[in-house]
């Protein structure tokens, strides 16, 4: 037996091997919040090219051609643009979006006259610019040529950049021009199939718990059934996505892409989880109390639902959060459903295409416009605020419901 | 909770597979970015039709989906980022497809990069064999091959800088390196003559010859996943990366094209087919659902208009390059006559 001295040195030691440990830990968790932070911040922001705007009295606002008309009064600007190529690269400052918010604009124009400078959505390629991603080499930045840059210069010149709150990111779907897309499409899609996933896995899985537990005898047969639980959950998602592929669209031929299957799918990979869960926090509740209520007349399943499920319940909802916080980050089975697709549209239902956030993350990450970088940063900041806004409230419900006996 | 489960059990047995208002699509990646820069301005354009889905599963699983049979659980059109084969036509046909409409799009550019700040590259397409596959001749006397050696860029051939060879690229899987095998090695397989006659004799050993990448570590592989090989290079300079031309474009500020065979890879190059490791993009549609499915026959016109793919058109702001005015005139004509595949 060694001395009470180097008993507490090796204690020492340990705990220091502890804190290396969790410090280390901290550290790269650290460095990866930094990278996602620094890169995606400046997604938040935008762009904007201000044109001086006049409409004299006398014209239907409502009825102007908006993209001509935006054009005509950036020439009256630049009076020096006169070839066809100058107008053209003049124009290349400004992204399809511009049109599209000048359209509303006079759509939404209280008055007759308009004069004045108005703000307007810049193309991606001016926005890496003006935000420093791609720098400058003599008079030519990324893709900006010469030709465009000496608008660009004069433009800054009038001090007509400036930088605005990203309204499309949170606000739009899925586009081409990075400048345009948004991850609201994704994020319906994914609360869509979480709460398919949820309403789903939650009520089959605590009831297969309880009756494993419970209900059935010890034998052979239940052996077995825990085994495959067991196995189940250790299953590589992927195969649940051709699982879902081969019942949900091929069998009961559910649309594709839709986040009804999505969600069942996903509902599928969650219930081994929360069947796992909800038997171990079964287990745990004290046999007295389910005796006390037996002894005092209760039936099985009185006992069950009156005592049982609601002693067990924090235990079963910190269980079902973790699988459904695991389902929320998943690509592999939405891949096999028609999932990870470009969709513009938002869905309106759990029955529309739809994408899920880490499926637009995936895909904006192999984009290549440079401006998809801090998007796709930007957009695993939304999908880690999610998941932080799940973990807290499985925290909360564990507190809450937590009962002292 | 009983009654929720209840009712979305009796949910899905009661969907009906009902007939679609939007255009499906399915196919290669490299093809996807144009596609969906076309389906955007297509649901933009107000003519009430609905943005087409595109799913981006690779040339070979979208022909797979297209082909699988008809009706509205089946893909409208799949994009290829090489020409359908012999095999999948048959297929189709086995599966009730008869007619499909071919359509070229355009060119896209294989390159071959390194970092700014690492040497230029001035290399040729048999370099590219020496270097990278897996068996090349002994040395020059007799027709035998050996497993390839070589470490260095000079070891190949000795004009070119005197770094290691390493290589990030695609995985097998990938279209992108389907093409730069055929392109690059298979290419430059045919400047050694012996070689070339013995394509003629046994073609699938001259196959196997020329389209085998080397496994030693020199060609990484780098997942289907161009940006990431550009970080690679640009954190080692005397690495050099294989990708598609619109991602040069994209970060000529980080990293450079190296000339091929006396030519630099540039917009102009490849159109007008210098520049040697070029591919056509293509995609198809399903004749039976025109009239079933709304808007395919606008999309397609979308897709063909000059406006599109004309020397001036949105798409080469995506980085696809124009085919000669020619060739994308007969594409365009038997995309409105709807056409059948001619092969």
């Amino acid at each position: 037996m060694s001395n009470i001295i180097q008993r507490n040195k090796s204690e020492k030691r340990f705990q220091f091997y502890g804190l290396l440990a969790v410090g280390l830990a901290i550290f790269l968790l650290l460095i990866l919040l930094f990278k996602i932070f620094s890169t995606g911040f400046s997604a938040f922001n935008q762009t904007y090219l201000g044109v001086k705007i006049q409409i004299e009295k006398g014209e239907n606002l409502a009825e102007l051609d908006a993209r001509s008309t935006l054009r005509k009064n950036l020439r009256n600007m630049f009076p020096e643009a006169q070839s066809r190529s100058d107008k053209k690269n003049l124009y290349s400052l400004f992204s399809p979006g511009a049109y599209i918010e000048f359209e509303e604009m006079l759509k939404a124009y209280d008055g007759d006259v308009i004069d004045g400078y108005y703000y307007f959505l810049a193309s991606d390629d001016l926005d890496m610019y003006f935000k420093g991603t791609v720098t400058r080499q003599g008079n030519s930045a990324g893709r900006i040529k010469p030709s465009q840059m000496k608008f660009v210069d004069e433009f800054v010149k009038m001090n007509l950049i400036e930088l605005q709150f990203n309204r499309y990111l949170l606000g739009s779907a899925d586009s081409r021009n990075p400048e345009m897309a948004g991850i609201l499409g994704a994020i319906y899609g994914s609360l869509f199939a979480i709460l398919i996933a949820f309403v789903t896995s939650f009520p089959l899985g605590v009831l297969t718990a309880i009756y494993l537990e419970k209900l059935t005898k010890q034998n052979a047969f239940s052996d077995l059934i825990e085994t495959n639980i067991n196995n189940l959950a250790a299953v590589p998602s992927i195969v649940f996505g051709l699982l879902g592929l081969a019942i949900f669209l091929n069998f009961f031929e559910l649309p594709r892409s839709a986040s009804l299957v999505g969600g069942l799918t996903l509902g599928l990979m969650t219930l081994p989880t929360i069947v796992i869960a909800s038997r171990s926090a079964i287990k745990s509740v004290p046999p007295s109390i389910e005796e006390a209520s037996i002894g005092l007349g209760s039936s099985k399943v009185q006992t069950i639902f009156n005592f049982t499920l609601p002693l067990a319940m924090p235990g079963i909802l910190t269980g079902t959060i973790i699988g459904i916080a695991r389902a929320i980050g998943e690509t592999a089975p939405l891949l096999m459903i028609g999932m990870v697709a470009f969709i513009v549209d938002i869905p309106q239902g759990p029955l529309d295409a739809s994408t899920a956030l880490p499926v637009q993350i995936f895909l904006w990450q192999d984009s290549p416009e440079r401006a998809f970088v801090e998007r796709t940063s930007a957009a695993i900041i939304v999908l880690l605020i999610f998941l932080f806004l799940l973990n807290i409230t499985a925290v909360y419900l564990r507190k809450k419901l937590e009962k002292k006996w | 909770m009983n009654k929720i489960s209840l009712f979305l059990v009796l949910l899905v047995m009661t969907l009906p597979a009902e007939a679609r208002d939007t255009i499906r699509i399915v196919g290669s990646s490299t093809v996807y970015p144009f596609a969906t820069v076309v389906a955007e301005t297509f649901g933009r354009a107000n003519n009430g039709f609905k943005t087409p889905i595109i799913e981006s599963t690779g040339s070979g699983g979208g022909l797979k989906l297209f082909c699988s049979g008809k009706g509205p659980s089946t893909p409208d059109v799949t994009n290829a980022s090489r020409r359908i084969k012999k095999s999948e036509i048959s297929l189709c046909a086995e599966n009730g497809i008869s007619d499909i409409i071919e359509h070229k799009i355009g060119f896209d550019g294989i390159v071959v990069a390194n970092s700014n700040n690492g040497p230029s590259f001035n290399i040729s397409r048999k370099d590219l064999y020496l270097a990278l596959a897996a068996k090349v001749p002994c040395g020059m006397k007799d027709e035998v091959t050996c497993v390839n050696e070589s470490v260095t860029w000079r070891d190949v051939n000795s004009s070119l800088p005197d770094i290691k060879i390493e290589v990030y690229g695609p995985p097998p899987t990938s279209g992108t390196r389907d093409a730069f095998v055929e392109l690059a090695l298979g290419g430059g397989c045919n400047t050694i003559p012996w070689i070339k006659a013995f394509k003629k004799k046994d073609k699938s050993s001259w196959k196997k010859l020329c389209y085998t990448i080397r496994e030693d570590g020199r060609y990484i592989e780098t997942g289907e996943n161009d940006n990431l090989i550009i970080q690679k290079l640009v954190s080692n300079p005397n690495a050099v990366g294989i990708f598609g031309f619109s991602f040069l474009e994209q970060n000529t500020d980080s990293v450079k094209g190296a000339v091929v065979d006396g030519i630099n890879p540039t917009f102009e190059t490849i159109a007008s087919g210098e520049y040697k490791v070029s591919r056509s993009l293509f995609f198809y549609v399903k004749k039976d659902h025109i009239g079933s499915i709304p808007g395919i026959e606008e999309y397609m016109a979308e897709f063909m208009s000059e406006n599109a793919i004309g020397d001036e058109g949105y798409l080469l702001d995506n980085g696809l390059i124009p085919m000669p005015k020619t060739i994308r005139a007969k594409f365009q004509k038997d995309s409105k006559s709807l056409a059948n595949i001619q092969y």
